[in-house]
């Protein structure tokens, strides 16, 4: 206990102590997925697993991207590319917040020193069509960490209701670390051979986003791809569900849903391009959740969903 | 008698939802109680952020048994109908009763009770409130299906009398209740037992929860002046605030601290907004130079170093915070001092509403508008239109884009860098006002104008698309919208004829929600340049309309059709909300109805005048005895019109009169007359209303003394035609038949 009371000295220190403590309450430990994503909640990790019956447990970091956000790596704290720290625990235990504390003095927050609180704030994300009921936590007036048990996904209820963390990594290790510019961040140990700031691993690709993202990005090739991401998406979940080849019921709600979450990027890369009026936002939202939804329809298909024929049923 | 207390505890509760929550739990089982026999001496509601508590005092120990009697079907009534009383009954056929009584023999059955004990009944009405409790938003979690508005732990539920303390037995899908509760999540964790409520309080305020939100907004209150004062500052107050932080701590702790040199430069509503909304920080001001220069926070734990830490990290987060906010402003203020153009320019691509077109759309119907009605209101027609568009330029800049509530008051600071005069900065902050029935009217000229024209605007471009308030539903604000106007023209004295600008308001929309491209500009630059030369009404609205006689557009053909019926249609909804004003000032409907019925009631102040003259006049001897005199008038009269099928009303002749009381009256309404229309002119309705007051006494003697239907046809005409004299004379004053009573 006594070594997880000391300060971390560096991002992936923090990083490295969210995965063990999850790993030992034992959730999955489970890598970052390997799509362009606005947020952890997009993995599959989340948004699928926490659709159907079966019980579920994983934590892991997610890359995220918010093209909007971008600031050529210049704003203490705004950045275009971050990482989000997501935990995910189906039925949500009913010491999750006890869990979630633990795992805050796992990182060197020090109880004893420190104002956490529990302030109201309701998730929902339209794109995924889906909700939840929450906090935003607070440690001493900055928001560490959003707190949510989720009520529906891709428009079906959830049950059991699954409980969901997300840690916005870099704002929390500045924060504990006592960094006011995350490019001056360790990014590994300071007394390390090689020691690197955040900024020697990310200030030159903010930038070369940034400029990308807002100003040079083909617009016309992004509104293709996701014309063809929407439509290949739609077609993978029009296909039979017993594969014809191998004659197993083989439902492709994963590849399927891998195309929805192209969508929703492509969509906000079109959105820092400028090129979406204040109406259109509201009917992509609109397309991308229709995709959302039927890629839920289908996951609850699948035995992952908890599908069950009448053969395993019996 | 024993007491009763209750805690529900949960995972964080909204503070929004707690006070409401606490006095729900305290209605629910307060009336499941009494409604099953239990009464009580007194209850009271508590919360903190992770507890509701309900203390029920004086309890009765078992409800009373009861007995009652029921009357039942006659003795030999079908069997059908006596099945059906006994099962409503609850009794078998032997436990009726027969009776005599005057309508024959008749069945009874009486239905006795036994009284409960008190632990059944609160078992039954806790888990009832439990299971229907009216949270805004409540939740599942885990694998049940009970619905909470966060997670619920556990239920505390004793009842205490001398003999000593019982726990109610209950089971709400696993969670049972108990008699142990826990204080403070860090500073105090661990259950405890308690045993009453005053053992609760006591053991709570150990536990470092302090269970009274009163107490707790008190206690923060007195401690941030305390803070505040010793260095010779006053703390903003902000009473939405206070509670939202007594609902957010369960042992408030006050912390003061400094607003970095950087950024007491920015607007003191922009330091407050800033550390309101996101922070939930109280501001704190040096009353010497009217600066925000400190604030503070309420942590909800003492920590070893006095909060030094917690300060350090509110700190840091609110540098981050105005740091933005710095960067809004300064942003803005360079836009600002280049003319602001891009915000002009980007609120085209902004939507006011899907008919109703983009915020540019609305703004240039307003510019035109404005000017049209500058010189009704004393205001330069030029700065009033220049106003107009620079009113919600501050809709596109980045910090009312931050905080919206804002809006007006950035309008207002970024006026004069972008080179406007002080009416129209004025304006800008102005033009929203009155937002509510209690708010400051401005009086300004311009923002006067900007503020009729905006809420004018809004008014008749959703009467053109035809979404009107119905019952409770006003999603646009639309009442609160015409009682603006009813308080901008009355408060200010206005002389404006309300009929003419909607008209001039809603063929504006008619042409933008018919037209596209060039007809419509012409169109529309043909009505401002008609209203410019003539004026809103007459000429301007018939030249445009003369334009839509070629094929210009058949949506249009109906327009010209419909524009005066909804234009009438929302001068009533403008009386509708005029009577509710009124009636608060003490105004009767009837006595408004009177005056409505009369021309010109399109101008609000002239009708509120006479509402006014009239409203006195009906509490004196005279006016109330006129009223009677005047409506048997008008009653005979309308009886001898009905019968003869003839009107009267003309040519009564005082050569015909044959008692003095007839000539009396003859004279009374010649002198009433030559006073009235001359007052009237004036609008001097008080001079009205006194010469229609002589006349109370001459029609009184006249209605004494003669007989109006008598056998001789000429005396009966004349007479009939004087008293249509009376009506004639009266009715130029108000429609007096409305009056009631």
């Amino acid at each position: 206990m006594a070594t997880t009371k000391t300060k971390p000295q560096c991002f992936q220190e923090i990083i490295l102590r969210l995965q063990n403590y999850w790993a030992e309450k034992g959730c999955a430990v489970m890598q970052p997925y390997d799509l362009e994503v606005g947020a952890g909640t997009f993995h599959p990790a989340t948004t699928l697993r926490s659709l159907g019956s079966k019980p579920w447990a994983a934590a892991y970091v997610q890359p995220s991207r918010r093209p909007t956000d971008g600031r050529y790596g210049e704003n203490p704290n705004r950045l275009q590319h971050y990482y989000q720290y997501q935990v995910l625990i189906k039925p949500s235990p009913p010491d999750l917040q006890e869990l979630y504390l633990g795992s805050l003095e796992a990182i060197g927050i020090d109880m004893d020193m420190h104002d956490i609180r529990f302030v109201e704030d309701d998730w929902e994300s339209p794109t995924l069509g889906a909700w939840g009921l929450g906090w935003e936590v607070w440690c001493d007036g900055m928001e560490v960490s959003q707190f949510t048990y989720f009520q529906q996904v891709g428009g079906h209820d959830c049950k059991p209701v699954s409980g969901e963390l997300t840690y916005g990594l870099e704002r929390l290790a500045m924060y504990i670390l006592g960094v006011d510019h995350v490019m001056d961040m360790p990014f590994n140990a300071p007394d390390a051979l090689i020691p690197l700031t955040y900024g020697d691993v990310f200030k030159q690709t903010e930038e070369e986003y940034a400029r990308w993202n807002f100003d040079v990005a083909n617009t016309e090739v992004l509104l293709r791809h996701f014309e063809e991401a929407e439509a290949e998406c739609r077609a993978i979940l029009d296909q039979e569900h017993v594969d014809p080849k191998t004659g197993k019921r083989i439902v492709m709600a994963h590849p399927a849903y891998d195309q929805c979450i192209k969508a929703s990027h492509l969509f906000n890369l079109l959105d820092a391009r400028g090129v979406i009026s204040v109406t259109e936002r509201q009917a992509y939202i609109g397309r991308v959740r229709a995709l959302a939804k039927q890629c839920a329809d289908a996951f609850i298909q699948t035995t992952a969903g908890g599908w069950a024929s009448d053969g395993d049923a019996a | 008698m024993p007491d009763l207390l209750i805690e529900l505890f949960s995972e964080e509760i909204p503070a929004r939802m707690q006070t409401r929550a606490a006095e729900d739990l305290k209605k629910l089982v307060t009336d499941g109680l009494v409604e099953a026999g239990l009464t009580y001496a007194g209850a009271t509601a508590l919360s903190t952020p992770r507890r509701l508590t309900l203390a029920v005092e004086g309890l009765l120990a078992q409800s009373p048994d009861t007995r009652e009697e029921r009357k039942g079907p006659k003795v030999g009534a079908p069997d059908k109908a006596i099945e059906g009383f006994l099962r409503g009954a609850g009794v078998t056929r032997d436990q009726l009763e027969e009776r005599d009584t005057p309508k024959g023999a008749v069945y009874f059955a009486t239905i006795e009770k036994q009284g409960r004990p008190a632990a059944d009944i609160i078992a039954e009405v806790l888990e009832h409130a439990i299971r229907n409790f009216p949270w805004p938003k409540s939740m599942r979690w885990g694998s049940g299906s009970l619905r909470w508005v966060r997670p619920l732990h556990s239920i505390l539920c004793i009842l205490t009398d001398e003999a000593g303390t019982n726990v109610v037995p209950l089971d709400i899908d696993g969670i049972t209740s108990g008699d142990t509760t826990e204080g403070h999540r860090f500073m105090a964790p661990g259950r405890f037992v308690v045993t009453g409520f005053a053992d609760y309080e006591a053991k709570l305020k150990a536990a470092k929860v302090i269970l009274s939100p009163a107490e707790r907004a008190d206690h923060i209150w007195a401690e941030a002046q305390n803070a505040a004062f010793a260095q010779g500052l006053e703390i903003v107050e902000d009473k939405g605030l206070l509670a939202e932080v007594a609902g957010l701590v369960e042992w408030p702790v006050v912390l003061m601290g400094d607003i970095a040199e950087d950024f007491i430069h920015l607007p003191p509503e922009v330091l407050q907004s800033s550390m309101r909304e996101h922070q939930k920080f109280f501001s704190v001001k040096n009353p010497k130079t009217d600066r925000i220069e400190k604030f503070i926070t309420v942590a909800n734990r003492e920590t070893a170093d006095h909060g030094a830490t917690i300060l350090a990290g509110n700190q840091k987060v609110l540098f981050a915070r105005l740091a933005d906010a710095k960067f809004f402003w300064e942003n803005d203020i360079r836009v600002a001092e280049a003319g602001g153009k891009p915000w002009l320019d980007s609120l085209g691509n902004v939507t006011f509403h899907n008919k109703l077109g983009t915020q540019a759309d609305r703004i240039d119907r307003i510019a035109s508008m404005t000017r049209a009605i500058a010189p009704a209101i004393g205001a330069n027609a030029d700065l009033a239109e220049q106003a107009a568009r620079w009113a919600k330029a501050d809709l596109s800049s980045e910090m009312v884009y931050e905080f919206p509530e804002l809006q007006g008051l950035m309008g207002k600071y970024y006026a004069a860098p972008a080179g406007y005069p002080t009416e129209v900065a004025d304006a800008a902050l102005e033009h929203y006002s009155p937002l509510g029935p209690s708010d400051d009217v401005p009086s300004a000229p311009v923002s006067v104008a900007v503020a009729m024209a905006d809420k004018l605007d809004t008014l008749t471009g959703f009467w053109a698309i035809d979404e009107k308030p119905t019952g409770s539903k006003d999603p646009f604000a639309l009442r609160r919208a015409a009682l603006g106007v009813i308080r901008l023209v009355l408060e200010n004295d206005l002389r404006v004829g309300l009929d003419q600008l909607f008209d001039a308001q809603l063929l504006r929309h008619e042409i933008e929600l018919n037209e596209n491209g060039d007809v419509r500009a012409a169109l529309l630059h043909d009505l401002d340049n008609e209203i410019a030369d003539h004026g809103v009404f007459g000429a301007a609205i018939r030249t445009v309309l003369d334009h839509f006689d070629g094929d210009l557009s058949k949506h249009l053909e109906g327009v010209k059709a419909s524009l005066p019926d909804t234009s009438s249609d929302l001068l009533g909804f403008f009386h509708d909300r005029l009577k509710v004003y009124l009636r608060d000032k003490g105004i009767r409907h009837d006595v408004i109805d009177a005056c409505l019925a009369m021309p010109g009631n399109d101008d609000l102040t002239l009708l509120v005048k006479r509402a006014e003259a009239l409203a006195t006049f009906l509490t004196t001897e005279d006016g109330e005895n006129l009223i009677q005199g005047v409506k048997r008038a008008t009653n005979i009269l309308a009886q001898a019109e009905e019968k003869d099928g003839v009107e009267y009303s003309y040519g009564a002749d005082v050569k015909f009169a044959e008692d003095d009381s007839e000539k009396a009256l003859f004279a009374a309404l010649d002198a009433a007359e030559a006073a009235i229309s001359p007052a009237m002119e004036a609008e001097d309705f008080a001079a009205a209303m006194s010469a229609m007051a002589a006349l109370r006494a001459p029609i009184d003697a006249f209605f004494e003394a003669v007989q109006i239907n008598t056998d001789n046809q000429i005396l009966r005409r004349n007479r009939l035609n004087l008293l249509s004299r009376i009506r004639v004379t009266c009715a130029g004053v108000a429609d007096l038949s409305k009056i009631e009573g």
